[in-house]
């Protein structure tokens, strides 16, 4: 067969057409190496923008994109650390961990009359609670923040339709009364002894987003937040946020309607950069300027990067409320005995896996109540690293060392758990990997199953699919931990599996003093009653506590200003305090 | 052929039909969702809260009626909202598409260009030093790791040398296109070098088939030079088997590249399908995932029709 022999019987113009194609392809190909060349020729010979340089902007790394801006609408951190920017709470705990007014001029309390205690249905306490607007306070488009705002933010969140995530607080709250344009009572149903504590309810713009909700059950997708996110009058914060890139990175821009203290920079951009080794590797190239600890990349990473770079960068390690532990199924025969889970705990050197892997940085947790809470109680059992204790306690319980070092119980069934924890958290892989060394040396037998995040948290977690289950819970000042600690949060078929209450505790013990705890307003009494909250789960241990999780912020040292909660609260709310130096 | 497209286009249609129901149900059986994710990041959230939301965003009806409502809105044209980014699913679909686009094709381009050129290189002189080398290059660009690719070309050329940026597909505030050009070179080139080993075994193997052929040592009895029996006779049938591969890599361009996506933070659609996967964003995961299976189909579809060009013993029933 020749080369022509393929285009038999075609006629003259198939020919034609056939030669001019062949032809074409050497043409095509120089023509499209031709533009490539000049492509990244121009790309090459072009310049890096510079980050960090220029200090009247900022560039912040972050490794998390806020799916919504809408202050009301999702909890995310990456949200509340843009807004912290941005929006105002009424309230919040600022780095000393003291509760503070952000857009409120004083906070009320039962001394300044501004707090009192009404009496509410069966006997119940409530309180009437009144605040004042900041009268300097302004939406970025220059109309005042007012009390039309605080009613139609508490419409919102009062309708069932609307998505808002703090519904706890409009349900508590059983109605306003507007006082004037600037001043408002709220009637809370219960009298909680953080009754001041409105950081859940921040104002939304009256005048640009009551038209969106003119359809509750839309509300969530026709904010402007989302729609036009951009748009001055949404924000009342030093900051406004001037430019989206959907994923990628958010800029923020001087609010010129701001009244307090002028922000130091004149353009803040936050990028999201989700994989931290990418993070670092954009932190050494000038391309963000600072990577934030709330949403930072993990300690041991940042140790490494440390040790590496320590003296190009400044860092600052805040251990806070994130309170990492492993869940122990109380369903489960061998856990349910108290013995087995105290001997867990003895038989773990948690000293040694902060100082090991942490450098010290950690602090190992004797409760689920952080060291700087004031909630914190100082004289609550320790379990220091006593395999000798931990063995007793086995032997104790049923569980006798036999062949293979292994403990078993009187029918002969080894003392067998399964540990799960985020699948990829290399963090926790690694101390996963340590107390399963350290239970095998006591005679327990512990398989890892790790899964996604997803798994653990939809589906093992709420269905109570695990024998034990390492996570950390995410805690806020002085928070009384109803959610996981009280009976009624027990997740089953009957709630929809959604409470948080994970390990199955119940306790009428632990219950009654969650109720006093949150009603008791004599901080000394309440002190008392953390203590016991704190003592009985050091004895029960329906959980074992690790240690507190720290953030760790990697700063330029031109930077000052920046000061770590240690709580849910992001430091850019306080971003005015923030300078280049 | 009229005919041979119409059955194609008929047989995309029912594939896209179960396919949209098959992705539907794997994403609902999942275990968790979104607000099972926001009940660990929320100390404040209860049982109660969970439910409410749940309902709110209809996640507690079953998975059929579901998918029911989203197929009758996707077929009047309405793809519905992104959870996830609470935005239409075109608004939040549209730039990830665009910069998919340009970062794949871009990639694609390249590999398929150098791929040609060293594969062709390669089959001229089998088993000499040049081939040697070309296959090193080759299995190295394969067996690298693409996420330690990228993270050694962003500490080498941004890092230590500063000549390019280190992630994103533009700097914040600047709409130039040097500076867009500038991002992309990281991401394609990393891309490229990843990609480029395979399609130059591909071309390598056709090209030495095509060069077996008798319609090739015709030529050459004829006096056509190297360069011409190359470009003009043996390029042409190499292309067949190459223009398979090539369709089946064509879905790529619109599915993006997940792994360079995360880390140059380039906003593209592969980060966007899988985060919108793990996120139980139905809407915008199946809007994704069905855009990349109709462009891999109608580019299988154009390689079926382009087999007749390249081969006129190709003919279509």
């Amino acid at each position: 067969m020749t080369d022509s022999g393929g285009v038999q019987g075609l006629g003259a113009d198939s020919m034609r057409s056939r030669h001019l194609a062949r032809n074409a392809l050497p043409t095509i190909f120089a023509g499209i190496v031709g533009v490539f060349s000049v492509a990244l020729l121009a790309a090459a010979s072009g310049s890096v923008p510079a980050g960090g340089v220029a200090r009247g902007t900022l560039t912040i790394g972050i490794t998390q994109f806020p799916a919504t801006l809408n202050p009301d609408i999702d909890a995310m951190a990456a949200k509340s650390y843009v807004l912290g920017m941005a929006a105002r709470p009424f309230t919040v705990y600022d780095a000393g961990w003291r509760l503070v007014c952000l857009l409120c001029r004083r906070l009320p309390s039962m001394a300044n009359g501004l707090a009192v205690p009404v009496a509410v249905k069966n006997g119940k306490k409530g309180v009437a609670l009144t605040y004042t607007i900041r009268p300097d306070a302004k939406w970025g488009d220059g109309v005042p923040v007012t009390t039309d705002d605080v009613m139609f933010t508490y419409d919102v969140g009062r309708n069932p339709q609307s998505a808002v995530t703090g519904a706890e607080f409009y349900r508590r709250v059983t109605r306003i009364d507007v006082k004037d344009k600037h001043t408002f009572t709220l009637h809370d149903d219960k009298l909680t002894f953080d009754y001041a504590a409105i950081d859940d309810f921040v104002p939304l713009p009256a005048h640009i987003e009551r038209a969106a909700f003119a359809d509750p059950a839309q509300y969530r997708i026709r904010s402007r937040y989302n729609t036009d996110s951009t748009d001055p009058g949404l924000y009342d914060g030093p900051y406004r946020i001037s430019e989206v890139a959907t994923g990628s990175y958010i800029v923020l821009t001087p609010n010129p309607y701001w009244s307090g203290p002028a922000p130091h920079f004149r353009r803040i951009t936050v990028r999201a950069i989700e994989n931290t080794a990418a993070l670092e590797a954009n932190l050494l190239s000038g391309s963000i300027d600072m990577v934030a600890g709330e949403l930072g990349p993990p300690l041991d990473e940042a140790l490494a990067f440390e040790a590496a770079h320590g003296d190009q960068f400044r860092f600052v390690y805040k251990p806070g409320l994130i309170f990492e532990h492993v869940d122990l199924n109380l369903a489960r025969p061998a856990l349910a005995d108290r013995r087995v889970r105290q001997a867990l705990l003895y038989g773990v050197d948690r000293e040694a896996i902060s100082k090991s892997l942490f450098a010290g940085r950690q602090p190992v947790a004797d409760s689920f109540v952080s060291p700087l809470d004031a909630g914190y109680a100082g004289d609550i059992p320790h379990y220091r690293y006593d395999p000798a204790k931990a063995a007793q306690l086995l032997d104790a319980a049923g569980w006798h060392t036999a062949g293979g070092g292994l403990r078993r119980d009187a029918a002969g069934r080894v003392l067998s758990l399964e540990l799960k924890t985020t699948a990829g958290d290399r963090t926790r892989e690694l101390v996963e990997q340590v107390l399963q060394s350290q239970w095998r040396q006591i005679g327990v037998d512990v398989r890892i199953k790790n899964e996604p995040a997803r798994v653990l948290f939809g589906e093992s977690l709420p269905h109570r699919n695990f024998d034990m289950a390492m996570y950390a819970w995410i805690s806020a000042p002085e928070n009384v931990p109803r959610s996981i600690f009280d009976s009624q949060e027990v997740p089953d078929a009957a709630n929809g599996y959604s409470g948080q209450n994970d390990t199955g505790f119940r306790n009428a013990t632990m219950d009654r003093l969650i109720d006093a705890t949150e009603t008791e307003l004599d901080p000394v009494k309440r002190k008392g009653l953390w203590a016991q909250m704190q003592r009985l789960y050091a004895t029960e241990l329906p959980s074992l506590p690790l240690y507190f999780r720290s953030n760790v912020f990697i700063l330029p040292k031109w930077l000052k200003g920046v000061a770590p909660t240690g709580n849910q609260y992001p430091t850019t709310l306080w971003i005015t305090d923030w300078t280049a130096q | 052929m009229i005919r041979f497209v119409a059955i194609r286009l008929v047989e995309i249609a029912v594939v896209l039909a179960l396919l949209s129901f098959a992705i539907y149900v794997l994403i609902g059986l999942m275990p968790g969702d979104p607000i099972d994710l926001m009940r660990n990041a929320d100390p404040h959230m209860t049982a109660a809260d969970v439910a409410h939301l749940k309902a709110v965003y209809g996640l507690d009806r079953p998975l059929v009626a579901r998918y029911l409502a989203w197929i009758t809105g996707a077929l009047a044209g309405n793809l519905g909202y992104s959870r996830l980014f609470a935005e239409p699913v075109w608004t939040v679909l549209l730039p990830r598409l665009g910069n998919s686009l340009v970062l794949m094709g871009s990639s694609f381009i390249l590999a398929l260009l150098l791929g040609l050129v060293l594969g062709t290189l390669a089959a001229r002189r089998p088993h000499s030093r040049l081939d040697a080398a070309i296959n090193l290059v080759c299995f190295a660009g394969v067996s690298v790791p693409t996420f330690w690719l990228a993270l050694v070309l962003i500490l080498v050329f941004a890092a230590d040398l500063g000549w390019l940026p280190a992630s994103g597909a533009a700097t914040a505030g600047v709409a130039e296109i040097g500076d867009r050009l500038r991002h992309l070179v990281l991401p394609v080139a990393t891309l490229t070098l990843a990609s480029v080993g395979g399609y130059t075994r591909y071309v390598r193997a056709a090209m030495r088939e095509a060069l077996a052929e008798d319609h090739i040592r015709t030529a050459r009895a004829k006096g056509a030079g190297p360069a011409r029996v190359i470009v003009h006779h043996a390029l042409r049938s190499a292309m067949v088997p190459v223009t398979t591969i090539l369709a089946l890599s064509f879905g790529s361009l619109v599915s993006g590249a997940l792994v360079t996506e995360t880390m140059f933070a380039y906003p593209g659609m592969g980060k966007l399908i899988f985060d919108a996967v793990m996120g139980n964003d139905y809407n915008l995961a199946l809007a994704g995932l069905l855009l990349a299976a109709v462009v891999t189909m109608l580019a299988n579809l154009a390689a079926d029709l382009a087999y007749g060009w390249l081969d006129p013993r190709v003919t279509y029933r």
